[in-house]
Formats: structure tokens, sequence, C-alpha cells
């Protein structure tokens, strides 16, 4: 189905109607970032990027398109799993008893527009490591049960993006319940629009919906076509046997000598979950705040055991993030842990590029 | 709102029964939950262990010592956990005093392979100060030391005025069938046992390979020496089996700091076979 680009406003006011917090991409601090929004006058229209290893920025185009730009800093990972959020609280009395109790999470149903496809590959993979293992999360569990997801398939991806060499994008999988509600493809006049759930069938019936033309799907053909030609890719080897072959590749030493372990690739990574615990008492010593955040297997305090720091150089923190995130992870979640959305790439500050790094550690020949 | 009941991050609070000094920087607290009915409801294996919360510090992965079947006759219990003094929390914990209150929550993880081990000989080894993964096991065989065969303990310290729990040493000696080796690694004159790595006292274990549970529990390069030498006598590495210690913060697999390889130690371990993680375990930095 196509909708014409004036509908795109009533289909927020749709979502607002139904009690939706609508959230979508919007430029600030000189990037685009997902924050909540009203009218489609905050999308960045007209808006593209530059992105390169170390470097990004924004330029205006003449162009009419909302979302003619790839990927910023951060999308739907911190709506989902927050930079830092309370877990709970303890009170203790004058007896000294304590009492805990879990934080009261606001029922806020979130309507997020213009998730790209490799957010939700990633997506799915928190959905697997929040709520499908031993253990579920609660507190990521409450964020995800009301989240409704309009995806746009990526028209105009960065220089840094690798998603069609991992099998993420450019465009989102057509196959249904696959994280998506809808999925939108932003053309000229309006937008090729297809619902993969039954809540997502329900908006677009609110919407003034034409049937597509052959001229329009063979337009999204061409954006996909043309999408999918990305400057960067995987080694198509066995990239999850050969790093565990090479865990003593000098390779590791040369990026460790340009890495400054500051954690800028796992903040910017969709899948990086890794977070620690850590305990606020209030200065009045009756009761204290348990709270998680962000954390970073790039630190000295990540592998830190009673006065024995396990990865206490750069090279071994770095092969651990690398072997994990492409070798491990496919045993832990069934997949690998990276999307392609290239984003350790372009906000590295010493632009090393995760995809050359796989590539200097699984080709290197030995004789 | 998030449920409390089904929250695996919510502790629950518990009272401390008794409080023993075992060594100057090493006390037993023994605990029990205030609400009867999580403590009635609390099952744990030797091995595993509980998140323990200092009100107003933090928490800390601690092993459970006591027996999973209960110290008296009607089966009741406390869950004790030995705590050596290491950095806040326990540095806050062993000022706590009998009456007091902490919080709780686990168990978690797997422990010692129990009852696979039924029937077969033990060979128990730990290095450094108050193993308490292992103290564990070998109450828990103790316990019931005719349903195992032939028994070793195995213990190695850096300094012989490390070594501490003499009697309990002592009381384990006179077991059935039991034998008890000693070394230091540096020792004062008047230490009677050997002197010299944990290895040195290998030769003296007396086992059937074929027919052999090994648990060990202590710096990973003895660990290692202990299974390198197992596989010299033919014991299977399936039936080697090693306490592993990472940092820990959520206990649930979650927060991702004891990952290891394709394991996280905390779910899937922390007690693993050696064939489960033998491809890492000799490599720094996992």
């Amino acid at each position: 189905m196509f909708f014409k680009t004036d509908q795109l406003q009533h289909l927020l006011d749709n979502l607002q109607a139904k009690g939706y917090t609508c959230i979508g991409p919007q430029v600030r601090h000189e990037t685009i970032i997902y924050d909540e929004m009203t009218s489609v006058e905050q999308l960045p229209q007209g808006i593209n990027d530059l992105q390169q290893p170390g470097s990004y920025s924004l330029n205006a185009t003449n162009g009419s398109k909302y979302f003619d730009w790839a990927n910023g800093p951060q999308a739907i990972k911190p709506l989902l799993f927050l930079p830092k959020e309370k877990l709970w609280s303890s009170a203790q009395d004058a007896d000294g008893k304590i009492s805990f109790s879990a934080v009261k999470h606001e029922a806020k149903k979130l309507a997020i527009i213009g998730v790209r496809a490799c957010d939700i590959a990633a997506l799915k993979i928190h959905d697997s490591h929040f709520l499908q293992q031993s253990f579920i999360d609660p507190y990521y569990q409450a964020r995800r049960q009301d989240l409704l997801i309009i995806a746009v398939n990526c028209s105009r991806p960065a220089d840094t993006c690798f998603c069609y060499s991992t099998g993420d994008g450019p465009f989102v999988p057509s196959l249904l319940k696959q994280g998506a509600d809808i999925v939108l493809t932003e053309l000229q006049d309006g937008f090729l629009v297809t619902a993969q759930t039954e809540q997502g069938e329900n908006i677009l019936s609110e919407l003034a919906l034409q049937e597509s033309t052959a001229e329009q799907r063979a337009e999204s053909e061409r954006i996909k076509s043309n999408a999918s030609k990305q400057n960067r890719q995987l080694p198509k080897l066995d990239i999850k046997s050969r790093l565990f072959e090479e865990l003593n590749n000098e390779a590791w030493h040369n990026i460790a000598e340009k890495c400054l372990s500051c954690g800028n690739c796992t903040s910017v990574c969709p899948t990086c979950f890794c977070h620690s615990e850590n305990e606020v008492p209030e200065l009045d010593g009756k009761s204290s705040s348990h709270y998680r955040e962000w954390d970073s297997c790039f630190g000295q305090g990540h592998s830190y055991i009673h006065g024995i720091t396990i990865r206490s150089d750069t090279s071994q923190r770095y092969r651990q993030w690398l072997t994990h995130k492409f070798s491990s992870w496919v045993d832990q979640y069934g997949r690998s842990g990276c999307v392609g959305c290239g984003r350790c790439i372009t906000w590295c500050p010493v632009a090393i590029d995760v995809t050359e790094s796989v590539a200097q550690i699984v080709e290197k020949h030995h004789d | 709102m998030i449920n409390p009941a089904t929250n695996p991050y919510l502790p629950h609070e518990a009272t401390i029964l008794e409080r023993i000094q075992e060594a100057p920087e090493l006390f037993t607290l023994r605990l029990k939950f205030t609400e009867s009915e999580i403590q009635q409801s609390y099952k744990f294996e030797p091995g595993q262990f509980n998140m323990l919360y200092l009100y107003g510090v933090g928490e800390i992965a601690i092993s459970i010592v006591s027996d999973p079947e209960g110290s008296t006759e009607e089966g009741d219990y406390s869950i004790d956990h030995t705590i050596r003094v290491v950095g806040r929390v326990t540095r806050g914990m062993n000022n706590l005093k009998v009456g007091d209150h902490i919080g709780l929550r686990g168990p978690y993880g797997r422990g010692w392979p129990m009852q696979e081990a039924r029937q077969k000989d033990v060979v128990l080894v730990t290095g450094g100060l108050g193993c308490a993964p292992v103290v564990s096991a070998i109450n828990y065989i103790q316990q019931r030391r005719d349903q195992f065969g032939l028994l070793n303990i195995v213990q190695g310290v850096k300094h012989s005025d490390d070594f501490i729990w003499k009697q309990r040493y002592d009381q384990w000696r006179e077991l059935p069938d039991t034998q008890v080796l000693l070394a230091a690694d540096v020792g004062e004159s008047l230490w009677p046992w050997h002197i010299g790595p944990v290895t040195v006292l290998f030769d003296q274990l007396k086992f059937n390979p074929q027919n052999v549970c090994v648990m060990m529990c202590g710096p990973e390069g003895m660990m290692k020496a202990t299974c390198d030498h197992m596989l010299e006598k033919q014991v299977a590495p399936a039936q080697m089996f090693l306490s592993m210690e990472r940092n820990m913060q959520c206990a649930i697999g979650h927060c991702g700091h004891c990952q290891y390889g394709d394991k996280f130690v905390c779910k899937d371990g922390p007690v693993f076979s050696y064939d489960k993680i033998s491809d890492l375990f000799d490599i720094k930095g996992f």
C-alpha cells in the first residue's frame, strides 16, 4: 500500500490518540537522536549525513525526504535498556531492619518512528538476552511489552554501514512479526507501507491508503538496490571459528596500540548489554538506592575480582569485545552480535574500523 | 508496576544468627531469611552462591557453605557464608553483629556434582585461604561419608601462617578412608607438612582414575596444574570440576561481567567440568 506524505502527521496524531507517546528522529547536538515528538516538522527533513571512521556531520539539502540519512549515534537501545536506571531501593529503620522496594515503572506506551533494519535486528538480540534466557528482566520487559515500532527502510547508507554484509539490512525483512509493526519506504511523494503485526494493521486502517503502483514498487526496489551497495563488508570467512584460532595474533596488539579503551564503541553498539550495579545511599542514611548503569568491557573495572584485573591491557579488552561480539555471541544467542550498523566505526575517536580489525585477524595467513 | 515477587534483582531481608571469626580477615555469617515462607522455600546445592547485600554499600557474590539438607534433625538450617575481607562490601560486613540484618538473594548458578560423585572416589584440591566453595563439598561428604569412595582432601597455602581451620582438617583426617594432604609454598620451621606447591602432594593421592570425581577451587594456575596431573593419570576431563570466579554484579546472566567464552560464570557455572572450559582455561585475559 501507499500513502502520501501529508498522511504522516495523521499517523502521529492517530498514535497519540491511542495513548502512545511518539518517539522519532530529530536533529539535536549536531546529530540525529530519537526523542519525544508530536509533529512531522520535528523530523530531520532535507538533512543528510556524512559519516566516516571517526567523523560525523550533518548537511542541509534541498530535498524533501524525512528519512534520507543513516543512523546517528543512538536509536532505540537507550529507550528500552536505559543508560542508567534505579532498580530498587532499600530503607533501614531504627532497629536496623531493612525493607526493599522495586521501582514502580510508569506505564508509558511508546511508538518509535523511523527505526532502521539494523536496530530491529539489535532489538531482537536484546529481546533474546533480557527476556528469553533463564531470568526475565522485568525492567526491560515493562518497556518492551507496550512498544510499537514503525520502521523505515534505509535509502542512503553511510560510508561506515555494512548491514548488507551481516544480512540485517538495508531493508527490514518482509516476514511478519520480526520486530516491526509497520514498515515504511520513503519515496519522492509518499511512503510505501506494510503492516507486520495486528497492531500495525489497526493503525494503518485509519490512514488514507492507496494501492501502490508498479512504478512506486520499482522505485522502492531501486532504493533497496542502491542502499545495498555499501563501502564496507565483513570478510566472507568463518569469522566465528577463525577469531578463536587467532587469539595470539599480533594484530590484537597493533589494534590496541591505537585503541584508547574509551568504550565509545560499546556505548553506541545497539547490542552491547553490559551494565554495572551501583549503590547510592541517601545522605540521611535512612534509605539507599540501587542503580544499574551501562558498563563497558573496555573499562579497567569490568574484569576486576578481589585484587586481580583479568584484562589489564587494551589488547585483551579489544579481543574480549571482538571475540564475544562475533564468536561467543553465536553460541549464546544463535547469531553474531554485530548487526552492521557501523556506529562503532563512526564514533571511534581514533577511527578504528571493526570490519578492518576482523579482516586483519581472520585473514592473516601463516606459512 | 514490576512485581517484586518475580523481580530477580530484588533482595530479601535476612538476619545474622551467628558470626564466627575464622581467622583475622575471615569470618562466617550464619543467616536466615526474616520471612519464614522464603526461608522454607529456599533450596540450594553445595557450590551455588548467593548475592549478599550490605545496606547502603552494595552486593557481592558469596558461596554457600552450609548443608543443603539442614544441620538439625528437623531439617532446619541456616544459610552460611564464609567471607574474606577484600573490598568495601566485605569490610563493612565484617563489622556486622548477631541480630543485624542484611539483604540476600539466590541461590545462583550450578554447584558441585554431588549426585554424580556418589560411589566414586573423590579428590578435593584447594589453594588459598579458606576456600569456601570446596568446604561446602567436604561438609556434604562428611555428612554422608558412606555414599562416597576414598576421600582425598588437598590444601595448598602460600605461607604456613595462612593455614586456618587446623581443627577442622584434623577432624576430616579422622573420617574413614580419608587422607588430608597439606602443603605451604613457604613454611615456618614448625610446619609439619609439605613445603612447595600443592602439586608436590599429588603422588600421594589414592583414587581409581576410572571412578573418581575431582573438585577444585583456588588460583587458576593451581587448578590448571591439577587438571594436567589428572589428565596424565587418565582421568576423564568430564570428571574434573572447577569452581570459577569472575566479576559478578547481577548473578542472573544479564550484566555481562562474568562472560567467559560462550558461558556466563554466574549461571552456567560457577562450577564447570573441565571439558566445558578447557579451550579458554589456559589463556590470559578471558
